[in-house]
């Protein structure tokens, strides 16, 4: 394998088509199916009908001999034929699984909110990036906070055993707790905050799943600090705040970024959660909204692109990480 | 009255007990070596003094005053050299610096802290991080941020274990050099008889453990300054470090029992290289061999 240079581009491509061709071969396609009243007969009188009908049924009678006739056969007939055999056929989906979009279709489907992505048709109909500029600013709200009431609890827990004692079985209880079980919660809480009370219950999802790895990993660090550390802190007589600033924190922050990717990683999670059940626009607000639609290819569309964004997102954050790892 | 003074000093972790008893009495500017084995209770000793252990029987004095935490006015010097790895060179000096001397104004702590840099030899390195520095340099530094804090005794936990002996005869000569200068108390902790004749006015065995105690103390009186070359064919010198050595390897013969064990040898032989390579099985011999161990 090494005999590739481009190994890590080549190999994540094969995978990549691996999977869309098993989409493809999944997914169902869009044919024309002659009604049940109509015969071959019928068809022909329709086409003979027409001026130079003769002539023209000869050319088409071939593509017409089957009761099933695809998509592309026809837009390829001439456009009178086709007007005047069309009210015969009747549209239907077939294929493994008939509903579900195929690759081309999500793909024509997605163009114009790509090409245009920043574009304001309506409340639910705007460019992708639009979208996902609106669950970005949400999910930085819901991070700052989750970062804020988070990184104090790790502290607590990583000095203060007996802190660690009463809190550390109800982190390990609301740990797991989906960001679905939360937003119910917060919606009643904030009930009586007015027009604003969906966004509220939102940041409240976000900050509540978003900060255990925080609290986790900050409490790991603390208890990580080697001893000789706070022992030069100790001999120098710092002040419990210098102790903190000036060796606790740097030590830990380590052991923090990796936190702050995580968590980073399950806010992405819950936006789309909470915009899903609160109706916001967003990227997980419009995938809901589709479904509610019937238009299916946005839905893989937007699971592609909060994916693809949850990735970006994920990269930013080790990038930051490394730098704080490459110190100590 | 004794400078710095221990009275009886114990301690135990976990019920083992690492020093018992120990007694010690140093005068103000005196330089002296404890010297021992792996193990057997030197950092124990030295974080006693510095206050960050404390003994569970015994009290340890400076100045006349019970020692009951740790203060600027022990400099330790750690085994680890315990270097804030996210912090440079300066940076590092600095933080001891800003702390001890609070209410001098910055330009006076910055030339402070820019001397003691210079007193390493480590001007060229002062932006640099403690992981770009070499062990030795790393040691340096955490002299000089032990030094630039002025402390009345200077705590040395085997500076220089961790150093080839190149290195560590360099280091020698500069941390004589400077303590010399700057007539200070120190301990120095070391496993290197050799270290501590160069060194110290006083060399006091550690005993071996559980329990470990001091011994009776060696004053050394070779002439200063010690010229390593020159001291080897030094009749006193070589006096002197035949009875301290003795005097730890007395310890040691005291408890030395010994054990005999069965040795298996590597049930393998090298490879004939020029065989063929298909289907040569590894070549094996086996052989077991008794071997006796004395073990401390
Ligand atoms: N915090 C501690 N908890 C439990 N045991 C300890 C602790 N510190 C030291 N000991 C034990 O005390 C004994 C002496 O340790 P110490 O570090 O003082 O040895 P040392 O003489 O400095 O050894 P070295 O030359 O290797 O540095 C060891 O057996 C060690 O296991
Ligand atoms: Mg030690």
């Amino acid at each position: 394998m090494n005999k590739f240079k481009f190994d890590w581009l080549i190999l994540p491509i094969i995978g990549v088509v691996i999977v869309l061709l098993t989409w493809h071969g999944l997914a169902g396609r869009k044919v024309f199916k002659l009604t049940d009243t109509v015969t071959k007969e019928d068809l022909s009188a329709l086409v003979i009908a027409l001026p130079e009908g003769a002539a023209q049924w000869n050319a088409v009678a071939a593509q017409l001999k089957n009761k099933q006739i695809e998509a592309a056969t026809a837009t390829s007939l001439p456009p009178a034929v086709w007007t005047a055999v069309k009210d015969s056929y009747e549209e239907i989906r077939v294929g493994p699984i008939p509903d579900l979009p195929n690759v081309a279709e999500t793909w024509i489907s997605s163009l114009p909110y790509m090409k245009e992505p920043f574009a304001k048709r309506g409340e639910m109909d705007q460019g992708i990036l639009r979208f996902t500029w609106y669950s970005l600013v949400l999910v930085s709200k819901g991070y700052a906070i989750a970062l804020l009431i988070g990184v104090p609890i790790g502290f607590f827990l990583g000095l203060s055993p007996t802190f660690t004692k009463m809190f550390d079985p109800l982190i390990q209880v609301l740990r797991p707790v989906s960001p679905l079980a939360w937003l119910p919660l917060g919606l009643i809480l904030f009930m009586r905050a007015g027009p604003e009370a969906g966004t509220y219950a939102a940041l409240f999802t976000i900050a509540l799943c978003g900060m255990w790895p925080t609290v986790l990993n900050t409490a790991v660090g603390v208890r990580a600090v080697p001893q000789d550390y706070l022992n030069v802190g100790r001999v120098l007589k710092l002040s419990r705040w210098k102790m903190l600033t000036k060796i606790l924190i740097p030590a830990t922050l380590p052991y923090m970024f990796t936190g702050f990717r995580l968590s980073l990683g399950i806010c992405w999670l819950a936006i789309v959660a909470a915009e899903m059940l609160t109706g916001r626009p967003g990227a997980g607000g419009f995938l809901w909204q589709e479904y509610n639609a019937l238009i299916y290819e946005h839905i893989i569309f937007s699971i592609l692109v909060i994916g693809v964004v949850g990735l970006i997102l994920d990269r930013l954050m080790s990038l930051i990480e490394a730098r704080f790892k490459a110190i100590s | 009255m004794a400078f710095l003074e221990l009275k009886n000093v114990s301690k135990s972790f976990d019920g083992h007990s690492v020093l018992s008893n120990v007694n010690l009495s140093i005068a103000e500017g005196e330089f002296v070596a404890i010297v021992g084995y792996s193990g057997q209770g030197k950092t124990t000793l030295i974080s006693l003094i510095a206050g960050l252990t404390k003994p569970d029987s015994g009290e340890v004095t400076l100045e006349g005053k019970v020692v009951s935490g740790p203060g600027p006015d022990r400099g330790l010097v750690f085994q680890n050299y315990s270097l804030l790895p996210w912090l440079t060179v300066y940076e590092n000096i600095a933080l001891a610096v800003d702390q001890v001397f609070a209410d001098w104004d910055a330009a006076k702590r910055q030339a402070h802290v820019e001397k003691y840099i210079a007193m390493v030899k480590l001007s060229h390195a002062k932006d640099r991080l403690p992981k770009q520095l070499s062990g030795g340099m790393r040691q340096r530094v955490s002299v000089a941020r032990t030094l630039a804090i002025q402390p009345r005794i200077l705590l040395l936990d085997e500076p220089l274990g961790a150093l080839d002996a190149l290195t560590r005869a360099t280091l020698q000569d500069e941390i004589g050099g400077i303590c010399q200068s700057e007539g200070k108390t120190v301990i120095l902790i070391t496993n290197s008889v050799d270290e501590a004749l160069l060194l110290a006015d006083r060399i006091i065995p550690l005993t071996i453990g559980p329990g470990a105690t001091l011994g009776e103390s060696v004053p050394v009186n070779l002439a200063r300054p010690r010229d390593r070359a020159g001291l080897n064919h030094d009749p006193e010198f070589k006096r002197l470090r035949a009875l301290v050595t003795n005097q730890l390897l007395g310890f040691n013969a005291a408890r030395q029992t010994s054990i005999t064990r069965k040795l298996i040898l590597p049930n393998i032989l090298p490879e004939n290289l020029d065989a063929p390579r298909v289907n040569r099985p590894p070549r094996r011999i086996g052989e077991e061999k008794d071997e006796t161990l004395t073990v401390a």
